[in-house]
């Protein structure tokens, strides 16, 4: 599984796609926040960020899988 | 009728030849631009990256809610990305409706929802750091 990374969380995580181990075992949006939260504890000084799946905000108990596009949405900022 | 786009640079002559319908006696036009300080401090300058496709997904999102609430003729979102000197356009929310009440109520939906929403983060670079804006409490 691939998390595409922006803003801040680029920065941080030092790379722009976050590459999952397989044997990760993340099933759902909010395995996949504590998954990140583990391994970049410095995620969590940020306000909050979100997950998108296919482009669209999901909640945590949206599955995730391999073959969506995932991306970590750091606080929005626009405008 | 609505355009929604992400582009390098903004161009305002364009962007108001677009709103112009004969029905519309109201055109209202918001345009952020780049200012000159944040925090007490001298902003050099910013950049603006974007989750292209989800971006335009959620200003559409925005437009229908707005276009479904508000009777209005044309609607206009346009953000800029990239690297951006002060003073220069960011972002466009323009709506072109027969009374003005609906075209600033519009307006002002567009632009508050998508400083909420759309996925759009601004960089600020000072003279001794840079600061992705809200990132951090």
């Amino acid at each position: 599984m691939e998390v595409l990374l922006f803003g801040i969380s680029k920065e941080l995580m030092g790379q722009q796609v976050l590459s999952l181990p397989v044997d990760s075992k993340i099933a759902n949006v909010l395995e996949l926040k504590r998954w990140i939260l583990n391994q970049y504890p410095e995620m969590g000084n940020l306000n909050s960020f979100a997950i998108a799946v296919d482009q669209e905000y999901a909640d945590d108990e949206t599955p995730v899988s391999g073959n969506q596009e995932i991306a970590l949405i750091p606080p929005v900022s626009g405008g | 009728m609505k355009k929604i786009t992400l582009v390098d640079q903004i161009n305002l002559n364009e962007v108001y030849s677009w709103l112009q319908d004969p029905a519309a006696g109201g055109i209202n036009l918001f345009i952020g631009n780049v200012r000159n300080h944040a925090q007490g401090k001298a902003v050099v300058k910013l950049e603006f990256e974007g989750y292209k496709p989800m971006a335009l997904r959620e200003m559409e999102k925005l437009a229908a809610a707005a276009m479904e609430k508000w009777p209005i003729k044309k609607l206009l979102m346009v953000h800029a990305l990239g690297s951006k000197q002060i003073g220069e356009p960011v972002v466009v929310i323009g709506t072109a409706t027969a009374h003005r009440k609906d075209a600033f109520e519009a307006s002002r939906f567009l632009i508050d929802e998508l400083k909420n929403k759309v996925p759009i983060w601004k960089k600020e670079y000072f003279a001794d750091q840079t600061v992705w804006v809200n990132a951090h409490p």
